[in-house]
Protein backbone atom coordinates (compact mmCIF):
# COMPACT_ATOMS: atom_id res chain seq x y z
CA UNK A 1 0.00 0.00 0.00
CA UNK A 2 1.08 3.35 -1.02
CA UNK A 3 1.55 6.41 1.99
CA UNK A 4 -1.01 8.14 0.29
CA UNK A 5 -3.42 5.76 0.00
CA UNK A 6 -2.71 4.45 3.85
CA UNK A 7 -3.16 8.34 4.61
CA UNK A 8 -6.33 8.16 2.59
CA UNK A 9 -7.56 5.25 4.64
CA UNK A 10 -6.96 6.31 7.86
CA UNK A 11 -8.57 10.10 6.82
CA UNK A 12 -11.89 8.69 6.08
CA UNK A 13 -11.75 6.06 9.08
CA UNK A 14 -11.10 8.70 11.51
CA UNK A 15 -13.84 10.98 9.22
CA UNK A 16 -16.58 8.47 9.48
CA UNK A 17 -16.25 8.16 13.09
CA UNK A 18 -16.37 11.82 13.85
CA UNK A 19 -19.49 11.98 11.43
CA UNK A 20 -21.11 8.91 13.74
CA UNK A 21 -19.83 10.72 17.24
CA UNK A 22 -21.87 14.21 15.40
CA UNK A 23 -24.81 11.92 14.85
CA UNK A 24 -25.21 10.69 18.07
CA UNK A 25 -24.77 14.24 19.79
CA UNK A 26 -27.20 15.80 17.84
CA UNK A 27 -30.11 12.90 18.10
CA UNK A 28 -29.47 13.58 22.16
CA UNK A 29 -29.50 17.29 21.02
CA UNK A 30 -32.91 17.16 19.36
CA UNK A 31 -34.43 15.05 21.87
CA UNK A 32 -33.60 17.13 24.91
CA UNK A 33 -33.10 20.81 23.84
CA UNK A 34 -37.16 21.08 24.23
CA UNK A 35 -37.31 20.22 27.62
CA UNK A 36 -33.52 21.98 28.63
CA UNK A 37 -35.75 25.04 27.98
CA UNK A 38 -38.05 24.14 29.70
CA UNK A 39 -35.73 23.46 32.67
CA UNK A 40 -34.25 26.76 32.27
CA UNK A 41 -37.18 28.70 31.86
CA UNK A 42 -38.70 27.19 34.95
CA UNK A 43 -35.41 27.52 36.81
CA UNK A 44 -35.75 31.37 35.77
CA UNK A 45 -39.30 31.97 36.96
CA UNK A 46 -38.63 30.46 40.29
CA UNK A 47 -35.40 32.68 40.80
CA UNK A 48 -38.14 35.48 39.50
CA UNK A 49 -40.94 34.40 41.59
CA UNK A 50 -38.39 34.40 44.94
CA UNK A 51 -38.80 38.05 44.41
CA UNK A 52 -42.11 38.95 43.45
CA UNK A 53 -45.01 36.42 44.40
CA UNK A 54 -46.94 34.84 41.59
CA UNK A 55 -49.74 37.00 43.38
CA UNK A 56 -48.39 40.50 42.71
CA UNK A 57 -48.09 40.43 39.02
CA UNK A 58 -50.44 38.81 36.31
CA UNK A 59 -48.04 39.05 33.01
CA UNK A 60 -44.75 35.98 32.53
CA UNK A 61 -41.95 37.86 33.81
CA UNK A 62 -39.50 35.54 32.42
CA UNK A 63 -40.92 36.74 28.28
CA UNK A 64 -41.59 39.77 29.30
CA UNK A 65 -37.98 41.31 29.69
CA UNK A 66 -35.73 43.58 27.63
CA UNK A 67 -31.60 44.25 27.85
CA UNK A 68 -29.78 47.14 28.77
CA UNK A 69 -26.45 48.11 29.02
CA UNK A 70 -24.54 50.67 31.43
CA UNK A 71 -21.53 49.44 32.69
CA UNK A 72 -21.47 52.66 34.96
CA UNK A 73 -24.19 51.48 37.09
CA UNK A 74 -25.18 47.78 36.60
CA UNK A 75 -21.33 46.26 36.77
CA UNK A 76 -20.96 45.02 33.01
CA UNK A 77 -20.44 46.27 29.84
CA UNK A 78 -22.57 42.92 28.65
CA UNK A 79 -25.92 43.69 28.37
CA UNK A 80 -28.23 43.27 31.55
CA UNK A 81 -31.97 41.85 31.14
CA UNK A 82 -34.32 43.34 33.01
CA UNK A 83 -37.63 41.46 33.73
CA UNK A 84 -40.55 43.04 33.98
CA UNK A 85 -43.79 42.45 36.35
CA UNK A 86 -47.19 44.15 35.75
CA UNK A 87 -50.50 43.62 36.80
CA UNK A 88 -53.34 44.32 34.93
CA UNK A 89 -51.16 46.03 32.41
CA UNK A 90 -49.77 48.46 35.11
CA UNK A 91 -46.16 48.03 36.54
CA UNK A 92 -45.35 46.71 39.20
CA UNK A 93 -41.75 45.82 39.60
CA UNK A 94 -38.79 45.07 37.43
CA UNK A 95 -35.78 43.03 38.58
CA UNK A 96 -32.53 43.48 37.36
CA UNK A 97 -29.77 41.24 36.54
CA UNK A 98 -26.13 43.38 37.51
CA UNK A 99 -22.96 42.84 38.33
CA UNK A 100 -20.84 43.40 41.51
CA UNK A 101 -17.70 43.51 39.66
CA UNK A 102 -15.41 44.20 42.47
CA UNK A 103 -16.23 41.14 45.11
CA UNK A 104 -13.48 39.50 46.49
CA UNK A 105 -12.72 36.81 43.91
CA UNK A 106 -14.10 38.04 40.65
CA UNK A 107 -17.89 38.70 39.79
CA UNK A 108 -21.27 38.35 41.78
CA UNK A 109 -24.13 38.05 40.20
CA UNK A 110 -26.95 39.59 41.23
CA UNK A 111 -30.99 39.47 40.76
CA UNK A 112 -32.27 42.87 42.48
CA UNK A 113 -35.95 43.59 42.60
CA UNK A 114 -37.38 47.06 42.86
CA UNK A 115 -40.48 47.90 43.32
CA UNK A 116 -42.30 50.47 41.00
CA UNK A 117 -42.16 53.13 43.78
CA UNK A 118 -38.13 52.17 43.73
CA UNK A 119 -37.97 50.48 47.41
CA UNK A 120 -36.42 46.84 47.23
CA UNK A 121 -38.29 43.73 47.21
CA UNK A 122 -35.71 41.63 47.33
CA UNK A 123 -32.23 41.08 46.31
CA UNK A 124 -30.62 37.54 45.70
CA UNK A 125 -26.95 36.19 44.66
CA UNK A 126 -27.04 34.12 41.07
CA UNK A 127 -23.66 33.20 41.23
CA UNK A 128 -20.39 34.13 42.89
CA UNK A 129 -17.02 32.57 43.54
CA UNK A 130 -16.26 33.72 47.00
CA UNK A 131 -14.57 31.85 50.02
CA UNK A 132 -16.69 29.47 50.96
CA UNK A 133 -17.93 29.64 54.91
CA UNK A 134 -16.33 33.26 54.99
CA UNK A 135 -17.94 35.24 52.35
CA UNK A 136 -20.90 33.29 50.94
CA UNK A 137 -22.71 34.39 53.73
CA UNK A 138 -24.26 36.44 50.97
CA UNK A 139 -26.37 33.32 49.88
CA UNK A 140 -29.65 33.63 51.37
CA UNK A 141 -29.28 29.52 51.86
CA UNK A 142 -26.67 30.25 54.01
CA UNK A 143 -27.72 33.42 56.10
CA UNK A 144 -30.77 36.31 56.20
CA UNK A 145 -27.80 38.68 55.69
CA UNK A 146 -29.43 39.50 51.87
CA UNK A 147 -32.59 39.82 53.57
CA UNK A 148 -31.28 43.46 54.77
CA UNK A 149 -32.19 45.28 51.45
CA UNK A 150 -35.82 44.80 51.62
CA UNK A 151 -37.84 47.53 51.67
CA UNK A 152 -35.01 49.75 51.28
CA UNK A 153 -34.69 52.54 48.80
CA UNK A 154 -32.60 55.91 47.49
CA UNK A 155 -33.58 57.87 50.35
CA UNK A 156 -33.63 54.85 52.86
CA UNK A 157 -30.86 55.42 53.95
CA UNK A 158 -29.61 58.44 52.15
CA UNK A 159 -26.31 57.91 50.15
CA UNK A 160 -23.95 57.43 53.39
CA UNK A 161 -25.94 55.30 54.89
CA UNK A 162 -25.55 52.54 51.72
CA UNK A 163 -22.26 51.24 52.93
CA UNK A 164 -21.43 48.30 55.17
CA UNK A 165 -21.26 49.58 58.82
CA UNK A 166 -16.80 49.09 58.99
CA UNK A 167 -17.36 52.37 56.11
CA UNK A 168 -20.27 54.16 58.19
CA UNK A 169 -22.67 53.16 56.26
CA UNK A 170 -25.98 51.04 58.25
CA UNK A 171 -25.30 47.17 56.24
CA UNK A 172 -23.73 45.06 58.40
CA UNK A 173 -20.22 43.33 57.38
CA UNK A 174 -19.32 39.17 58.08
CA UNK A 175 -16.50 38.43 60.28
CA UNK A 176 -13.75 38.05 58.09
CA UNK A 177 -15.08 38.80 55.11
CA UNK A 178 -15.89 42.69 54.55
CA UNK A 179 -14.96 43.00 50.46
CA UNK A 180 -17.68 40.97 49.24
CA UNK A 181 -20.93 42.82 51.27
CA UNK A 182 -18.96 46.05 50.69
CA UNK A 183 -19.35 44.95 47.11
CA UNK A 184 -23.09 43.57 47.19
CA UNK A 185 -24.51 47.14 48.98
CA UNK A 186 -22.17 49.10 46.40
CA UNK A 187 -23.53 46.79 43.46
CA UNK A 188 -27.27 47.01 44.66
CA UNK A 189 -27.21 51.26 45.90
CA UNK A 190 -25.85 51.80 41.94
CA UNK A 191 -28.41 49.23 40.83
CA UNK A 192 -31.28 51.66 42.29
CA UNK A 193 -29.69 54.76 40.61
CA UNK A 194 -30.06 53.31 37.26
CA UNK A 195 -33.43 52.36 38.45
CA UNK A 196 -34.83 55.83 39.63
CA UNK A 197 -33.19 57.23 36.36
CA UNK A 198 -34.57 55.02 33.83
CA UNK A 199 -37.68 53.49 35.19
CA UNK A 200 -40.08 55.24 32.87
CA UNK A 201 -38.23 53.85 29.86
CA UNK A 202 -37.55 50.54 31.32
CA UNK A 203 -40.98 50.01 31.48
CA UNK A 204 -42.26 51.33 28.34
CA UNK A 205 -39.75 49.21 25.85
CA UNK A 206 -40.98 46.84 24.34
CA UNK A 207 -40.07 43.30 24.75
CA UNK A 208 -37.49 42.07 23.25
CA UNK A 209 -36.14 45.32 22.79
CA UNK A 210 -32.70 47.04 24.03
CA UNK A 211 -32.15 50.15 25.39
CA UNK A 212 -28.42 52.34 26.61
CA UNK A 213 -30.77 54.59 29.17
CA UNK A 214 -29.10 57.16 31.12
CA UNK A 215 -25.75 56.27 33.21
CA UNK B 1 -11.61 -19.71 34.01
CA UNK B 2 -14.14 -17.04 33.00
CA UNK B 3 -15.47 -16.74 36.09
CA UNK B 4 -12.54 -15.55 38.16
CA UNK B 5 -11.13 -13.78 35.10
CA UNK B 6 -14.61 -11.51 35.51
CA UNK B 7 -13.94 -11.58 39.67
CA UNK B 8 -10.39 -10.30 39.11
CA UNK B 9 -11.52 -7.75 36.51
CA UNK B 10 -13.94 -6.71 39.37
CA UNK B 11 -11.49 -7.01 41.97
CA UNK B 12 -9.05 -4.93 40.15
CA UNK B 13 -11.96 -2.05 39.63
CA UNK B 14 -12.26 -1.46 43.11
CA UNK B 15 -9.64 -1.94 44.94
CA UNK B 16 -6.47 -3.40 43.46
CA UNK B 17 -6.18 -1.10 40.76
CA UNK B 18 -9.07 1.74 42.02
CA UNK B 19 -8.42 4.62 39.35
CA UNK B 20 -8.51 7.42 42.66
CA UNK B 21 -6.62 5.16 45.48
CA UNK B 22 -3.97 3.02 43.19
CA UNK B 23 -3.65 4.94 39.79
CA UNK B 24 -4.34 8.05 40.85
CA UNK B 25 -6.26 9.16 37.86
CA UNK B 26 -8.91 11.71 37.05
CA UNK B 27 -8.22 13.81 39.92
CA UNK B 28 -9.25 16.92 39.10
CA UNK B 29 -12.81 16.77 38.98
CA UNK B 30 -12.16 14.39 42.48
CA UNK B 31 -10.52 17.48 44.25
CA UNK B 32 -13.42 19.89 42.80
CA UNK B 33 -16.71 17.80 43.18
CA UNK B 34 -16.05 16.38 46.35
CA UNK B 35 -17.59 18.87 48.69
CA UNK B 36 -20.55 17.10 49.56
CA UNK B 37 -21.94 13.51 48.97
CA UNK B 38 -24.46 14.57 46.47
CA UNK B 39 -22.01 16.42 44.33
CA UNK B 40 -19.44 13.46 44.63
CA UNK B 41 -22.58 11.44 43.77
CA UNK B 42 -23.30 13.22 40.70
CA UNK B 43 -20.22 13.20 39.11
CA UNK B 44 -19.45 9.41 39.93
CA UNK B 45 -22.41 8.32 38.01
CA UNK B 46 -21.65 10.35 35.65
CA UNK B 47 -18.07 9.19 35.14
CA UNK B 48 -19.71 5.40 35.81
CA UNK B 49 -21.83 5.74 32.75
CA UNK B 50 -19.11 7.33 30.93
CA UNK B 51 -16.56 4.43 31.47
CA UNK B 52 -18.81 1.65 30.31
CA UNK B 53 -20.58 3.42 27.36
CA UNK B 54 -17.31 4.03 26.13
CA UNK B 55 -15.59 0.80 26.81
CA UNK B 56 -18.23 -0.92 25.39
CA UNK B 57 -18.41 1.34 21.94
CA UNK B 58 -14.67 1.28 21.90
CA UNK B 59 -14.48 -2.91 22.11
CA UNK B 60 -16.91 -2.90 19.83
CA UNK B 61 -14.98 -1.09 17.34
CA UNK B 62 -11.44 -2.63 18.40
CA UNK B 63 -11.30 -4.69 15.17
CA UNK B 64 -12.52 -1.60 12.83
CA UNK B 65 -9.68 0.64 14.27
CA UNK B 66 -6.38 0.86 12.89
CA UNK B 67 -3.49 1.30 15.58
CA UNK B 68 -2.32 4.74 13.89
CA UNK B 69 -5.47 6.92 14.35
CA UNK B 70 -6.66 4.78 17.38
CA UNK B 71 -6.45 7.38 19.88
CA UNK B 72 -8.23 10.25 18.39
CA UNK B 73 -10.93 7.75 17.37
CA UNK B 74 -10.72 7.07 20.96
CA UNK B 75 -10.99 10.74 22.02
CA UNK B 76 -14.17 11.43 19.68
CA UNK B 77 -15.99 8.53 20.85
CA UNK B 78 -15.57 9.68 24.27
CA UNK B 79 -16.20 12.81 23.88
CA UNK B 80 -19.34 12.41 21.67
CA UNK B 81 -20.79 10.06 24.53
CA UNK B 82 -20.01 12.66 27.57
CA UNK B 83 -21.34 15.84 25.79
CA UNK B 84 -24.50 13.35 25.03
CA UNK B 85 -24.52 12.48 28.98
CA UNK B 86 -24.33 16.12 29.46
CA UNK B 87 -27.78 17.15 27.59
CA UNK B 88 -29.00 14.63 29.41
CA UNK B 89 -27.51 15.88 32.67
CA UNK B 90 -28.93 18.98 31.74
CA UNK B 91 -32.07 17.93 30.79
CA UNK B 92 -33.16 15.32 33.25
CA UNK B 93 -31.38 16.48 36.34
CA UNK B 94 -30.71 20.01 35.69
CA UNK B 95 -30.04 21.75 39.44
CA UNK B 96 -27.33 19.10 39.82
CA UNK B 97 -25.96 19.90 36.35
CA UNK B 98 -25.80 23.49 37.59
CA UNK B 99 -23.98 22.35 40.24
CA UNK B 100 -21.49 20.38 38.98
CA UNK B 101 -21.04 22.88 36.03
CA UNK B 102 -17.62 22.30 34.48
CA UNK B 103 -17.23 19.31 35.34
CA UNK B 104 -19.06 17.14 33.76
CA UNK B 105 -17.80 18.00 29.96
CA UNK B 106 -14.53 17.75 32.05
CA UNK B 107 -14.69 14.08 31.75
CA UNK B 108 -13.32 13.89 28.79
CA UNK B 109 -10.39 14.67 30.01
CA UNK B 110 -10.48 12.26 33.17
CA UNK B 111 -7.45 10.24 31.96
CA UNK B 112 -9.12 7.10 33.51
CA UNK B 113 -11.76 7.12 30.57
CA UNK B 114 -8.90 7.13 27.92
CA UNK B 115 -6.77 5.15 29.28
CA UNK B 116 -9.36 1.97 30.06
CA UNK B 117 -10.49 2.35 26.39
CA UNK B 118 -6.67 2.03 25.56
CA UNK B 119 -5.45 -0.15 28.30
CA UNK B 120 -8.24 -2.46 28.47
CA UNK B 121 -11.43 -2.60 26.09
CA UNK B 122 -9.61 -2.07 22.84
CA UNK B 123 -8.10 -5.69 23.69
CA UNK B 124 -10.69 -7.72 24.96
CA UNK B 125 -14.78 -8.65 24.56
CA UNK B 126 -17.64 -6.15 25.24
CA UNK B 127 -18.60 -8.17 28.10
CA UNK B 128 -15.20 -8.01 30.16
CA UNK B 129 -14.95 -4.35 28.70
CA UNK B 130 -18.76 -3.18 30.00
CA UNK B 131 -17.51 -5.21 33.60
CA UNK B 132 -14.49 -3.21 33.42
CA UNK B 133 -15.40 0.34 32.49
CA UNK B 134 -18.20 -0.70 35.82
CA UNK B 135 -16.14 -1.46 38.44
CA UNK B 136 -13.84 1.36 37.56
CA UNK B 137 -16.67 3.76 37.49
CA UNK B 138 -17.55 2.10 40.49
CA UNK B 139 -14.09 2.69 42.63
CA UNK B 140 -14.04 5.95 41.66
CA UNK B 141 -17.66 6.62 42.57
CA UNK B 142 -16.94 5.08 45.94
CA UNK B 143 -14.00 7.13 46.36
CA UNK B 144 -16.08 10.28 45.16
CA UNK B 145 -18.82 9.89 47.76
CA UNK B 146 -16.55 8.81 50.95
CA UNK B 147 -13.87 11.65 50.20
CA UNK B 148 -17.52 13.75 49.63
CA UNK B 149 -18.68 12.28 53.02
CA UNK B 150 -15.43 13.42 55.10
CA UNK B 151 -15.66 16.60 53.80
CA UNK B 152 -19.24 17.62 54.27
CA UNK B 153 -19.32 15.50 57.65
CA UNK B 154 -16.14 17.81 59.23
CA UNK B 155 -17.02 21.33 57.04
CA UNK B 156 -20.87 21.53 57.05
CA UNK B 157 -21.78 18.77 59.53
CA UNK B 158 -24.23 17.42 57.19
CA UNK B 159 -24.47 14.15 55.41
CA UNK B 160 -26.98 14.27 51.68
CA UNK B 161 -27.44 18.18 52.08
CA UNK B 162 -28.77 19.38 48.66
CA UNK B 163 -30.03 15.83 48.41
CA UNK B 164 -33.30 16.94 46.15
CA UNK B 165 -30.69 18.29 43.39
CA UNK B 166 -30.67 14.74 42.25
CA UNK B 167 -33.65 12.93 43.76
CA UNK B 168 -36.46 16.09 43.12
CA UNK B 169 -37.66 17.84 46.10
CA UNK B 170 -39.46 14.68 48.00
CA UNK B 171 -35.74 13.75 48.99
CA UNK B 172 -35.11 16.80 51.22
CA UNK B 173 -35.49 14.56 54.23
CA UNK B 174 -32.45 12.61 53.18
CA UNK B 175 -30.08 15.34 54.27
CA UNK B 176 -28.84 14.48 57.66
CA UNK B 177 -27.58 16.98 60.03
CA UNK B 178 -25.13 15.25 62.37
CA UNK B 179 -24.25 18.47 64.41
CA UNK B 180 -26.91 21.22 65.62
CA UNK B 181 -25.45 24.92 64.98
CA UNK B 182 -22.17 23.52 63.63
CA UNK B 183 -19.92 26.87 62.86
CA UNK B 184 -18.10 24.81 59.80
CA UNK B 185 -14.70 23.48 59.71
CA UNK B 186 -13.83 25.88 56.75
CA UNK B 187 -10.18 24.13 55.33
CA UNK B 188 -12.09 20.71 54.62
CA UNK B 189 -14.46 22.31 52.25
CA UNK B 190 -11.43 24.01 50.63
CA UNK B 191 -8.99 22.91 48.09
CA UNK B 192 -6.71 21.29 51.10
CA UNK B 193 -9.31 19.64 52.45
CA UNK B 194 -9.80 17.60 49.65
CA UNK B 195 -5.76 16.94 49.55
CA UNK B 196 -5.65 15.85 52.93
CA UNK B 197 -8.82 13.76 52.81
CA UNK B 198 -8.32 11.98 49.69
CA UNK B 199 -4.26 11.20 51.29
CA UNK B 200 -6.13 9.62 54.44
CA UNK B 201 -8.06 7.61 51.70
CA UNK B 202 -4.95 5.99 50.48
CA UNK B 203 -3.55 5.53 53.75
CA UNK B 204 -6.20 4.21 54.73
CA UNK B 205 -6.27 1.34 52.38
CA UNK B 206 -2.40 0.88 52.27
CA UNK B 207 -2.98 -0.08 55.78
CA UNK B 208 -5.43 -2.32 55.01
CA UNK B 209 -3.92 -3.65 52.41
CA UNK B 210 -0.43 -4.26 55.01
CA UNK B 211 -3.00 -5.89 57.56
CA UNK B 212 -4.34 -8.13 54.84
CA UNK B 213 -1.33 -9.34 53.58
CA UNK B 214 0.75 -9.59 57.09
CA UNK B 215 -2.91 -11.94 58.31
CA UNK B 216 -1.68 -14.41 55.26
CA UNK B 217 1.68 -14.60 55.57
CA UNK B 218 1.05 -15.61 59.37
CA UNK B 219 -1.63 -18.21 57.98
CA UNK B 220 0.62 -19.67 55.37
CA UNK B 221 3.28 -19.97 58.49
CA UNK B 222 0.38 -21.10 61.21
CA UNK B 223 -0.59 -23.25 58.34
CA UNK B 224 2.46 -25.47 58.77
CA UNK B 225 3.22 -26.53 62.52
CA UNK B 226 -0.78 -26.66 62.79
CA UNK B 227 -0.38 -29.28 60.17
CA UNK B 228 1.96 -30.97 61.59
CA UNK B 229 0.28 -30.52 65.09
CA UNK B 230 -2.51 -31.95 63.28
CA UNK B 231 -0.54 -35.33 62.38
CA UNK B 232 0.57 -36.01 65.50
CA UNK B 233 -2.75 -35.86 67.11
Amino acid sequence: MTLGKHMMQMALLLGAFAAIGSGLVALTQNATAERIAAEERATLLRNLHSLIPPALHDNDMSKDAIEVTSKALLGTDQPVTVYRARLKGVPVAAILSPVAPDGYSGEIKLLVAIRYDGTIAGVRVVSHKETPGLGDAIEIARSDWIKGFDGRSLINPGDDGWRVKKDGGIFDQFTGATITPRAVVKATHKCLQYFSANRDTLFASPSGGTSNGKQ
Amino acid sequence: MANSDYGKIAQDGLWNNNPALVQILGLCPLMAVSGTVINGLGLGIATLMTLVLSNVTVSLIRHQIKPDVRIPVFVVVIASIVTAIELAMNAYVHELYLVLGIFIPLIVTNCSVLGRAEAFASKTTPGRAALDGFTMGLGFLVVLVLLGALREALGKGTLFSQAHLMFGEGAKWMTITLVEDYRGFLLAILPPGAFIGLGLLIALKNVIDNRNKQRRAAAATAAVPSLGAGTAA
